[in-house]
């Protein structure tokens, strides 16, 4: 197996509320491969943007990461300087936020927010930022006439197209993605994440990916991971996630969409809500709202138990007596 | 059909766009025709600017209709509409955040239109009316629900209020605007199951504005697809679905997100277009610059509804006559 670029281990962050801290992400920890596409998904609040703010660096108060470890390329983020951190940033890291809308300065034109970034982490002239620009602009299939558009005159589409061709600016390892495709519509959706499919095939970097909507990645992710309640309970290569879930919830979540194929059926969802974060239940977090919650589930907290590369945290897969 | 809660025939919206020079005509929508049966839930489909959120904001009587007729439990509607028409044909909006009065408790906005449009209940039959009303809609304890404040609620529970504020007025028609498409994947179903037990329980039409083909597939009874302000293709959900006509709908169909389809590679649509903004438009159908059937015919006049059977019809020159 190949090196990682970024392993996480054990991350831990903490909001601060009036009614005391609340655990937003309970010990993370995951590999990403070079190259490869990680898909995270749950519900909102479930703790994946914080997770992916985390390992950026890019939490303020009151949020903070508690403890843990960031490693890319060996390298630990979380003890970098700031100034050392902010050369990581965009040349090696880059990040694309969910609403283009309000990422993008609707002040300045594509060009001179795309010249800014390149300002901030090159010495390059004017002359190589311009080509550099209209190329990465040509990458994601927007025309180099754009430059000079202002934010406003583009499309969602479009918005959210010109953001991962900020992203790739500096041909960076890695690209974290919180939700790109959730303010655009189908049709936009599924050219952007082709887009995003193709160029990654082409350009070879790294993506982390977060959304609510798991049908948006299904055809695109290597290994999609499901959190809940700020937990990781099942992680696993993609296709195979979707075609047999393991945990209740990842199963739950399969069955709480309709489709367009097969007969109509009658669908119900999860019924419930995610536990409390600042005094979550003993047992398995999972448990109030689990059709097969046993006793023991509600006692003791499943640990994430990997197997045949699935991992899964739940005592109905991983029975407590035979650990 | 005599006995429909809502016809609309021929509905247009223009707006002026730009400047004094450059002025132009914006046509939101163009000549849309159709009707809703009683107890039927009708889903417009559409990308962004395909002009069905401009068909439900005239219908509320947001904005007068530039021209055509809508005729509304049998009564021909003028240019704005009255409190006993906005009663029967609430709306439901699309931001759960921003739809709700943040100060008040929930109570209150749902006592308030209790009173305005059911006069005949006095305080204590209003009462108990809004807890029945919360209660409808799967807010339980009702009367627990109608003591807090919007902030106490989730995104879905607040969307269910807005269904719930719908019904006080007891309408006959509900025209919902992307109800689930700010929710979570997980929250969705429960508000589309509420809309079913809408028309099934309370016997309640509605008109279900979207861009998700499977959720409307889920609810609804008959599909409008929409394309830059015109109707492309109608018919019934199964029917659209499971035999779609036009090429519009089929890159709709190809594009939704499905993990339980195969991802078809080599006839993936490579589709970077997006819906023009119809200003001053010629003639010619307005989906031919994106479709791969497009032929002369189809850029120099507007094709026209073609039947494909009692209740199928789709709107474009490739389609053969049955």
């Amino acid at each position: 197996m190949t090196t990682p670029i970024l392993e996480v281990r054990d991350l831990k962050v903490e909001y601060t509320t009036p009614a005391g801290p609340a655990l937003a992400v309970a010990g993370v920890s995951f590999d990403l491969a070079p190259g490869e596409f990680l898909a995270i998904v749950g519900e909102s609040g479930c703790g994946k943007s914080t997770l992916l703010y985390s390992i950026a660096e890019l939490l303020t108060y009151p949020a903070q990461t508690v403890s843990g470890s960031v490693r890319f390329n060996g390298v630990e983020l979380r003890s970098l300087p700031a100034e050392e951190l902010r050369q990581h940033r965009w040349r090696d890291i880059s990040v694309v936020m969910q609403s283009a809308m309000n990422a993008l300065n609707p002040t300045l034109s594509i060009g001179a927010q795309l010249a800014d970034a390149c300002r901030a982490h090159t010495d390059w002239d004017d002359q190589q930022i311009a080509e550099r620009s209209a190329h990465v602009l040509s990458m994601v299939s927007i025309d180099v006439a754009h430059l000079k558009s202002f934010p406003f005159q583009l499309s969602g589409g479009m918005r959210q197209r010109a953001m991962i061709a900020m992203a790739l600016l500096l041909e960076p390892q890695l690209i974290i993605m919180d939700e790109p495709t959730s303010a655009l519509d189908v049709v936009a959706q599924r050219s952007l994440m082709r887009q995003v499919e193709n160029l990654r095939r082409e350009l070879g970097f790294a993506v982390l990916f977060v959304t609510h909507d798991m049908s948006v990645v299904s055809h695109f992710s290597d290994r999609l991971a499901v959190m809940y309640a700020g937990e990781i309970v099942e992680l696993g290569g993609t296709r195979d996630v979707f075609d047999h879930p393991r945990h209740p919830y990842s199963s739950g979540l399969m069955d709480a969409f309709p489709s367009l194929v097969g007969a109509p059926k009658e669908l119900l969802g999860i019924p419930g809500n995610p536990p409390s974060l600042v005094n979550p239940p003993q047992g398995c977090l999972f448990a109030p709202r689990c059709p097969f919650a046993t006793d023991e589930c509600r006692e003791f907290r499943p640990e994430l138990i990997t197997v045949n590369g699935r991992a899964v945290r739940c005592h109905l897969v991983n029975p407590r007596s035979a650990v | 059909m005599s006995g429909d809660v809502l016809k609309v025939e021929n509905l247009s919206r223009y707006f002026r766009v730009g400047g004094f020079r450059s002025a132009g005509t914006l046509h939101a929508t163009d000549e849309v025709t159709f009707s809703v049966a009683p107890s039927e839930i009708v889903a417009l489909v559409g990308e962004s600017g395909s002009g069905k959120s401009t068909i439900a904001r005239v219908l509320a009587g947001l904005y007068p209709p530039t021209s055509g007729t809508i005729t509304f439990e049998g009564e021909r509607q003028g240019k704005t509409s009255s409190r006993k028409v906005r009663g029967r044909m609430p709306m439901v909006f699309q931001d759960p955040f921003g739809s709700i009065n943040p100060v008040l408790r929930v109570g209150h906005s749902l006592l308030r239109s209790l009173k305005l449009h059911r006069p005949e209940l006095d305080k204590s039959g209003r009462a108990a009316e809004a807890i029945s009303l919360v209660e409808k809609v799967g807010l339980l304890p009702g009367a627990e629900v109608l003591r807090r404040y919007p902030h106490e609620l989730s995104g879905g529970q607040r969307q269910r209020l807005g269904f719930a504020q719908a019904l006080a007025s007891r309408p006959s028609l509900i025209l919902a605007d992307e109800p689930v498409s700010m929710l979570d994947v997980s929250i969705r179903i429960g508000l589309l199951n509420v809309m079913r037990s809408l028309r099934d329980d309370e016997h309640v039409s509605v008109l279900y504005i979207t861009h998700d083909l499977a959720s409307a597939r889920y609810v609804a009874d008959r599909m409008i697809v929409l394309y830059a302000g015109r109707i492309v293709e109608e018919g019934t959900t199964e029917e659209v679905i499971g035999a779609p006509a036009h090429p519009y709908t089929r890159l709709l169909m190809a594009t939704a997100p499905d993990p339980r389809l195969p991802l078809a590679h080599d006839t993936d649509v490579q589709d970077l277009g997006e819906p023009p903004k119809v200003i001053n438009p010629g003639p010619g159908c307005r989906f031919a610059p994106r479709c791969p059937l497009a032929m002369d015919q189809c850029r120099l006049s507007t094709p026209t509804m073609v039947h494909l059977s009692p209740t199928q019809r789709a709107a474009c020159y490739a389609i053969e006559q049955p």
